[in-house]
């Protein structure tokens, strides 16, 4: 591999140029040539104009839409914060109402309950009572009906005396019957 | 091209003329051309992609808002809240130089970022605004650098020209770099190109073997691109290196 570098001097086009240096080696260092001194003179205003047109305008456009963005997201993130807190505050709001109806449904249970056994207590005291009652009317007529049937049991007694006493003897003492019937009463 | 056995890789660096007489009497060239086509592309690029103005951008807007935030991240993230005041010349630069770069890898187009006195002259214009920002932000006090701090007295005759010198060659590093790379990237470019054109004499075995340096041409374009972007980034993070500390102490 030659690397041999064609020199200027060889190319027709540049050395038919009038007035221009014509040198060899690379053609970035033939600085006497007007078009390499009038490529930096114009790079030069190229530059500082595409400078200015960037710093005036270009950039400045970049950065207001970057920096609405991020006023939008900021506003966006802000309102979603509110939002939450809002929620949160509604939830916590929901959570105690539910703890409040629970609270009083307690109480009212615990009243309705505490009623009826009240009122369970009360019927069950009158019922008792009047159980009682009954029971003590019941045993007084068992009692009276008890010594209304002891109290006929001598004439009773006397009688069926009187009466096998005549068929056993033919005969009968009143007196000595209702005696004989007291003495095995006693 | 290439004539006979011999590769011209450097003539594709010759200024000539455009728009016949007016423009030789104007000295214009084929180099202002592309650089006028550059800023239009990227002022193009700004302005359409930015019209929408959207919330929700669409992918040319986010292409160009993708831009403007890298360089004004770098810009910022070197230099500082002073940074800001720069933005516009860095973002200039870059964007400048990228468009160029990238430019220049279109077929029968021209890299402005190939010559020595365009990239010397943008060079030179960022030492320059170094200076001036830092006599403007350290006055007199910008001249006690080239002392470094803590050095002993008796080094200083030798230390302070090696400091002077480091200090004025930043623009000489600055544009070298730059100019070097495209320059050695189009070379290679135009001998790999040459090398189809020679293999393709050579009849049929010259067909076949010429679609060698094509593929070779084809992973140098990608590898052009790379270092493409690659130094319009270090052209602009040099300067922002170079203002930070202009501004800075």
């Amino acid at each position: 591999m030659r690397l041999t570098p064609r020199f200027l001097l060889s190319a027709a086009p540049l050395a038919a140029l009038p007035g221009r240096a014509v040198a060899e080696g690379m053609p970035q260092l033939h600085f006497g040539d007007p078009l390499l001194q009038g490529q930096v003179v114009w790079g030069a205003l190229i530059f500082i104009i595409f400078y200015f047109i960037l710093s005036r305008s270009a950039l400045p456009r970049v950065a207001r839409v970057i920096e609405k963005r991020d006023a939008r997201i900021k506003k966006d993130l802000d309102l979603a914060r509110q939002s939450k807190k809002e929620a949160d505050r509604a939830h916590q709001e929901l959570l105690d109402a539910k703890e409040k109806a629970a609270e009083s449904a307690r109480a009212d249970i615990q009243s309705i309950r505490d009623k009826a056994k009240a009122e369970a207590d009360a019927q069950s005291a009158e019922t008792a009572s009047r159980l009682d009652q009954e029971i003590r009317a019941a045993e007084k007529e068992i009692a009276k009906a008890r010594s209304d049937a002891l109290s006929h049991l001598t004439d009773i007694a006397s009688a069926t005396t009187a009466t096998l006493t005549e068929r056993l003897l033919g005969h009968y003492d009143s007196d000595t019957v209702t005696k004989a019937v007291e003495r095995a009463r006693s | 091209m290439a004539s006979g056995s011999t590769i011209d890789a450097l003539g594709q660096f010759e200024l000539h003329p455009i728009l016949g007489s007016f423009g030789e009497t104007l000295c214009l060239s084929q180099s202002p051309l592309f650089m006028v086509i550059a800023v239009a592309l990227v002022l193009a690029f700004l302005y359409i992609g930015m019209r929408p103005a959207a919330v929700v951008p669409g992918r040319l807007q986010a292409a160009a808002e993708v831009g403007y935030d890298f360089v004004r991240d770098l810009a910022v993230s070197t230099i500082g809240e002073k940074g800001t005041a720069f933005f516009p010349f860095i973002f200039a630069l870059f964007f400048f130089i990228l468009a160029g770069n990238y430019l220049g890898l279109l077929p029968f187009s021209f890299t402005f970022t190939s010559h020595i006195a365009v990239t010397l002259a943008m060079a030179l214009a960022v030492f320059v605004i170094s200076i001036l920002t830092a006599l403007r932000f350290q006055g007199l006090g910008f001249f006690k650098h080239f002392m470094p701090e803590g050095a002993p007295m008796a080094l200083s005759p030798i230390l302070i020209p090696i400091e002077i010198l480091s200090f004025l060659s930043r623009p000489v590093s600055l544009s070298i770099r730059l100019f070097a790379n495209m320059v050695a990237g189009h070379v290679l470019l135009e001998v790999f190109a040459s090398f189809t054109i020679m293999l393709a004499g050579l009849g049929v075995v010259g067909h076949v073997l010429a679609v060698a340096p094509v593929a070779i041409n084809i992973a140098l374009t990608a590898l052009e691109l790379l270092v493409g972007f690659l130094q319009a980034y270090v052209f602009a993070i040099l300067t922002c290196i170079y203002l930070s500390e202009a501004t800075s102490h």
